[in-house]
């Protein structure tokens, strides 16, 4: 009897997996149901040409919300697109969500933005749901206890045919961050640090439930950074269980349950946290209190240090690999071993992204930027992570704050994340970036990218170099 | 999709961990709309200097790895961005076989459903494989999915596993969605249920 108690003890990610199994035949990979599907334009025109050539359709368009994001202009707006090439992904787009009904938030929309910042607004997703997107910051969405995982182009094509998508089973992964954070460590602190230390493979296989009292203590949007960049480490989803501040988030938004579904999904959603005593395959845990403010140094997110360290040098790694790849990266990066963090001089900052482009994100850099000037020499770029972030961030006076300090407040979209858009660092220019990738030429071929959190971007901003935000 | 065959090949060498697909295929390559022509772009940031020419220094430049249908590769290979453009390059690029001890996630499930056989060994054994291309560039090794056997000349041959699954999807070259199209019904009554649990959700 007690071993059939402690076979029923389940993981919130093996509850969400058993309720959405479609078939479980030995032999085939188990199939997923996929309620919410999420689309733009980079990842989804050869699903619909796949879709089309087959004479399929659109299972259910409603479980599908779209945006366009990665090529859209943040500047001059209303000029035509000038690459040609751009153009037609977006028209494309606009032309795929209209012979198949879907719902677009296009580059004129009110509710444009960035995908991931888009669909919580909204309340697109709630706790429970199985959601995908060809994208793999989708993992963003496990902030609200959902499973959201990034797919390749030829699974958006296999959802939109049949709601379901084959998967094999993954490892659960606890990382667990008890404490409380020091002044001006953020949740992006906790995810560069996570990545730090158990590698960009660490989490492979795995999907991540963040647990502890720090996690708890994260607002919202904390939670969806820090689920963002559960893929930076590896791992194919981040989960954070569901309670209150999830609950009051939802409230009222568009596409959340309300009247008389509220108090049946809200029964739902309390199920789902993992029972007491669920076992993980493997754990990690980390101290709030010891994350100081990371800085990468090189053009791996593991590639991370505390804002008061030294760029490391390559003999300090003990494993092979890591040394060559400490080797490479300084070559590319520019920089000399047992430098200053705090020494680096910085080109370009960007606030922005589905890892730092909402409204909080933009309240902390804006205390921080308050009162400043942008350093001599320094571009400083602050973009919303939707026309709703920006409006909101409009209301508080917040882009005065960063006009006034020298800064640029642009358009919605994923800009200078992944340099798609035109926003670009140009050969060996340094920047301070919110963003979730330091890979070689992310922002630009031969750009140099450090990743920080928002507060930390706007001090370096001010400073023309890197700070101990800790010490202002 | 082609049915993958018993080949031999030229195993082409890249000695790094975490390549990442803003490498392999990068950003500025992203807006086709289309599946194909992105072999052209493969490595493009590594390949190619900035006057267009090819750079000599990038390993796959080398003349003995050309027309290479295996490339051998470091750790956690394709990390990042989910981008199926990176298989669709590598398999428009010729190569139809991945060797690495470790892929991310996402890569691994693109690159079969796109007929790009991805094997997984132990680091022992890529150390092994890395060393006889290294010491003999242009050697072919012979991939025979069908028995899970990769054979070298030099002795280092081995059998990987494979999930079943994918195997005959790579051997019979069938469509994914066709598959799970079988089980209609089931998605059907799933969803009546669905409708039932979690109504918020059809509103």
């Amino acid at each position: 009897m007690q071993a059939l108690e402690y076979a029923m003890k389940k993981t919130m990610y093996e509850k969400i997996w058993d309720s959405h199994l479609v078939v479980d035949e030995a032999g085939q990979a188990p199939l997923l149901y996929v309620d919410r599907h999420l689309m733009h334009e980079v990842t989804s025109p050869q699903a619909f040409e796949g879709l089309r050539l087959s004479g399929r359709k659109v299972r259910n368009p409603h479980s599908i919300l779209a945006t366009m994001d990665h090529c859209v202009p943040t500047k001059n707006r209303d000029l035509p697109i000038a690459d040609p090439i751009a153009k037609k992904q977006i028209e494309t787009m606009a032309e795929n969500c209209r012979v198949n009904g879907l719902n677009l938030y296009d580059m004129k929309n009110p509710n444009n933005g960035v995908i991931h910042v888009v669909v919580p607004e909204h309340g697109f997703v709630h706790p429970g749901m199985v959601v995908v997107c060809g994208d793999s910051h989708t993992a963003t969405h496990g902030a609200f206890g959902a499973l959201a995982f990034g797919i390749g182009t030829s699974e958006v094509e296999h959802v939109m045919a049949t709601q379901t998508l084959p998967q094999k089973k993954s490892k659960t992964m606890q990382v667990v961050v008890n404490g409380e954070l020091s002044k001006y460590a953020s949740a992006k602190d906790i995810a560069l640090a996570i990545t730090g230390k158990i590698g960009t493979a660490g989490g492979t296989g795995y999907v991540i439930e963040y647990t502890g009292s720090a996690i708890r203590a994260l607002s919202m949007e904390g939670r969806m950074t820090l689920c963002n960049m559960a893929i930076e480490a590896g791992a194919r989803a981040g989960l954070v269980a569901p309670d209150e501040k999830t609950y009051e988030y939802l409230k009222g938004r568009e596409f959340a349950p309300s009247g008389q579904y509220r108090d049946q999904a809200l029964a739902y959603w309390k199920s789902l946290p993992s029972d007491e005593g669920a076992e993980f395959d493997a754990t990690v845990t980390l101290d709030a209190a010891a994350i100081a403010p990371q800085v990468s140094w090189g053009t791996s997110p593991e590639q991370v240090v505390g804002i008061d360290g030294l760029v490391p040098a390559p003999e300090s790694f003990a494993d092979e690999i890591k040394r060559k790849a400490c080797e490479s990266a300084l070559a590319y990066m520019g920089l000399t071993p047992n430098t200053k963090i705090t020494d680096i001089p910085i080109d370009l900052v960007f606030i922005g992204s589905c890892t730092n482009g909402r409204i909080e994100d933009f309240r902390i850099a804006a205390e921080v930027a308050k009162g400043t000037k942008v350093a001599k020499g320094v571009t400083a770029i602050a973009v919303p992570g939707s026309y709703h972030v920006k409006q909101q961030a409009e209301d508080e006076g917040l882009d005065k704050i960063f006009i006034d300090a020298g800064w640029e407040w642009r358009e919605p979209g994923c800009s200078m994340c992944l340099a798609m858009n035109g926003d670009e660092l140009t050969k060996g220019q340094r920047s301070a970036s919110t963003s979730n990738r330091n890979f070689e030429g992310r922002q630009g071929k031969g750009g140099r990218t450090h990743l920080v959190s928002p507060a930390m971007a706007a001090a370096a901003a001010a400073a023309g170099h890197f700070v101990d935000i800790r010490k202002l | 999709m082609e049915p993958y065959k018993k080949h031999e090949s030229i195993a082409a060498l890249m000695n790094r961990s975490n390549v990442d697909t803003d490498q392999i295929i990068p950003k500025q390559f992203l807006k086709r709309v289309e599946r194909s022509g992105f072999g052209v772009h493969l490595f493009h940031d590594w390949r190619f200097n900035d006057d267009g020419s090819d750079n000599p220094e990038f390993e796959l430049n080398k003349p003995a790895f050309k027309g290479a249908k295996i490339l051998v590769a470091g750790d956690n290979f394709g990390c990042g961005s989910s981008r199926e453009h990176a298989p669709w390059a590598i398999a428009d690029y010729g190569f139809n076989t991945i060797i690495s001890t470790s892929y991310a996630d996402i890569f691994y499930n693109n690159c079969f459903k796109n007929g790009i056989l991805a094997i997984k060994v132990n680091k022992d054994q890529l150390d092994k494989l890395m060393t006889e291309i290294a010491a003999n560039e242009g050697v072919r090794f012979v991939v025979d999915l069908e028995n899970q056997q990769v054979t070298t000349p030099g002795g280092n041959g081995f059998s990987f596993e494979i999930d079943p699954f994918r195997k005959s999807n790579l051997l019979s070259g069938l469509d994914d969605i066709g598959l799970t199209l079988k089980h209609a019904d089931k998605i059907d009554q799933y969803e009546q249920q669905h409708k039932k649990n979690y109504p918020w959700l059809w509103a």
